[in-house]
């Protein structure tokens, strides 16, 4: 479902931050995107989300070439991929119920379909009692849920998660990865990227990505 | 609900949920409303609004005010018989008046008496004088008919053939300027009017421009949750149709108070000579149901206009981002 073919990024001048880079991520696998910190992680990942364009190479998602896409078709590619963002970005003029349920309101749904959905899932990261409560009075592992709440709520055929544990201490983070587990058995591709060790040490099956001085080295 | 999710109770333990209690959460506008510079829009659209309205209602005044003042006039015309040596004047006034009595759409031929002719030359010669011994024009003042138009250039000849000395006058000199000074009125209204919306037009494209660049972070999270650009410009033009409608109700209300206003003290100025030759020019200032119909069309149509701009703003601006 998603296709990388000798892809090379550069920002501005001076030498590439991604080389030659070929992947494929089939349905419902899971992988971690690791490497250390300015290794490309974020990049690629922008990559996927068409935040920014490779300077060379191909980019295949859902079967189609990112390059050749419409803003239409971006954005419907967009709908079936779920990211959690470094930074969360979540939106505080809106309620973490809103917040979450926006997924579903850009896909045109009603308020009264989802309402019972998007409580549940609330319920589920945790987060029922905050479903009224604007993002900047929540705490960083709060914010961190209600993010990945956003990513799952229209369960997309992908998943995206950068850092996910990087705020969090580490029973949260083993809750959080557990969340991640439980998308990735009912039908999502998962890829979380993390530099977090002891993260990847708990789910041993997943397929580990390494970025290193801009390539891409894979362990199945 | 008959998709299954893996978050769904029916999966988890379900004791936790008790569905009865849930309180409907809000749905806040995506574009937050203190984003936008507001109140400035809001005013900037309520004076757009009122000028326009006004600009438009004396384009209406002043049309249907030519339009009865033309009437008027075109119903009368005035015969001169002018005093011509070897000729008896009352005898040529007399048989002009006849003649034109017995034309068809000729209603009424009035005779200004000497003293009458005389009366209408005081202002200009002044008080004192003995005007038997000028040489004066005397008047035969007609009214037509409206809807069985005589032919005036047959009245003419009638008239010449049988009185040579008189002239007949049927103010279409006057008509014609009378009716190009009220186009000309009308048109400058109208032109003030669209460089008024226009002016709105600029004032609303800035704003909806400072609007996106404000709410740059809300737009980002909402193309990465797959929002069409499309969705994104209807959110903006929700927010500035809002504005608009909030503008061109204060301008277009403020407009229909003015001129209500304005017929309450032409009604008082009336008692004054000055106030029934104003009511006479233009009537009681009413507004009527046309002028108020353009007003409340007006206010809705700068609403609209509104929305539509901003949306039409916000969608070019996204797709040269694209
Ligand atoms: N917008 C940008 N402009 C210029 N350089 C950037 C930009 N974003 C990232 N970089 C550089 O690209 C490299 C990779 O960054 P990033 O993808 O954020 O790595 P990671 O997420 O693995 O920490 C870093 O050297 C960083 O400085
Ligand atoms: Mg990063």
């Amino acid at each position: 479902m998603l296709t990388f073919e000798n892809v090379g990024l550069r920002y501005g001048v001076g030498a590439e931050t991604l080389r030659d880079i070929n992947f494929h991520v089939a349905p419902r696998s899971f992988q971690f995107l690791t490497g250390p910190s300015g290794a490309g992680k974020t990049s690629l990942m922008r990559l996927i989300i068409m935040t920014l364009r490779p300077t060379r190479g191909l980019i295949n998602i859902f079967g189609k070439d990112t390059a050749a896409l419409s803003n239409e078709d971006v954005a419907e590619t967009r709908r079936g991929i779920g990211v959690v963002f470094q930074d969360f970005r979540l939106l505080d003029h809106l309620t973490v119920y809103e917040n979450v349920a926006l997924p579903l309101r850009v896909l045109g749904r009603e308020e009264w379909s989802y309402r019972g959905e998007v409580i549940e899932l609330l319920r589920w990261v945790g987060l029922g009692e905050r479903a009224h409560a604007v993002p900047t009075i929540l705490s960083g592992g709060e914010k961190q849920r209600a993010a990945i709440a956003r990513a799952l709520i229209s369960q997309p055929k992908l998943l995206l998660a950068d850092e996910p544990t990087g705020n969090v201490d580490p029973t949260l983070a083993r809750r959080i990865l557990r969340l991640f587990i439980e998308l990735h058995k009912s039908g999502t591709a998962v890829i979380i990227a993390t530099h977090d060790l002891t993260l990847m040490d708990q789910y041993e099956e997943a397929r580990r990505l390494v970025l290193a001085d801009g390539r891409l080295h894979i362990f199945e | 609900m008959t998709v299954m999710r893996f978050w769904s109770p029916t999966r988890q333990d379900a004791s936790d949920i008790d569905e009865g209690a849930e309180e409907i959460p809000a749905k806040s506008a995506l574009v937050p409303a203190d984003s936008v510079a507001g109140r400035s829009v809001v005013i900037v659209i309520a004076i757009m609004t009122f000028l326009a309205a006004l600009a438009a209602n004396v384009a209406i005044l002043v049309a249907d005010a030519s339009v009865e003042w033309r009437s008027d006039i075109a119903r009368e015309a005035t015969v001169q018989v002018r005093p011509t040596a070897g000729r008896d004047i009352e005898a040529d006034v007399l048989t002009a008046a006849e003649a034109m009595r017995r034309t068809p759409g000729v209603l009424e031929a009035r005779i200004y008496a000497q003293s009458e002719s005389e009366a209408l030359l005081k202002p200009w010669l002044g008080e004192g004088l003995d005007l038997s011994e000028l040489p004066t024009p005397r008047m035969i003042v007609l009214k037509l008919d409206a809807e069985n138009r005589v032919d005036i250039d047959r009245l003419r000849v009638e008239l010449e053939r049988v009185v040579p000395n008189a002239v007949l006058d049927d103010h279409h000199v006057f008509i014609e300027r009378l009716g190009d000074m009220a186009r000309a009125a009308v048109a400058t209204a109208a032109l003030v009017f669209v460089l008024i919306l226009a002016a709105m037009a600029v004032a609303v494209t800035s704003a909806t421009r400072a609007a996106v660049a404000t709410n740059r972070e809300i737009v980002e999270v909402l193309h990465m949750v797959g929002a069409a650009d499309a969705f994104i410009a209807r959110e903006f033009q929700r927010r500035f149709m809002a504005l608009g409608l909030r503008g061109a109700l204060m301008g277009g209300g403020g407009a229909v108070a003015f001129f209500v206003l304005a017929q309450f003290l032409a009604r008082r100025w009336r008692t004054t000579g000055g106030g029934e030759q104003m009511e006479a020019m233009f009537g009681d200032f009413s507004l009527g149901v046309s002028g108020f119909l353009a007003i409340l069309l007006l206010s809705g149509g700068v609403a609209a206009l509104t929305g539509y701009l901003s949306r039409y703003i916000v969608l070019r601006h996204l797709r040269r981002l694209g």
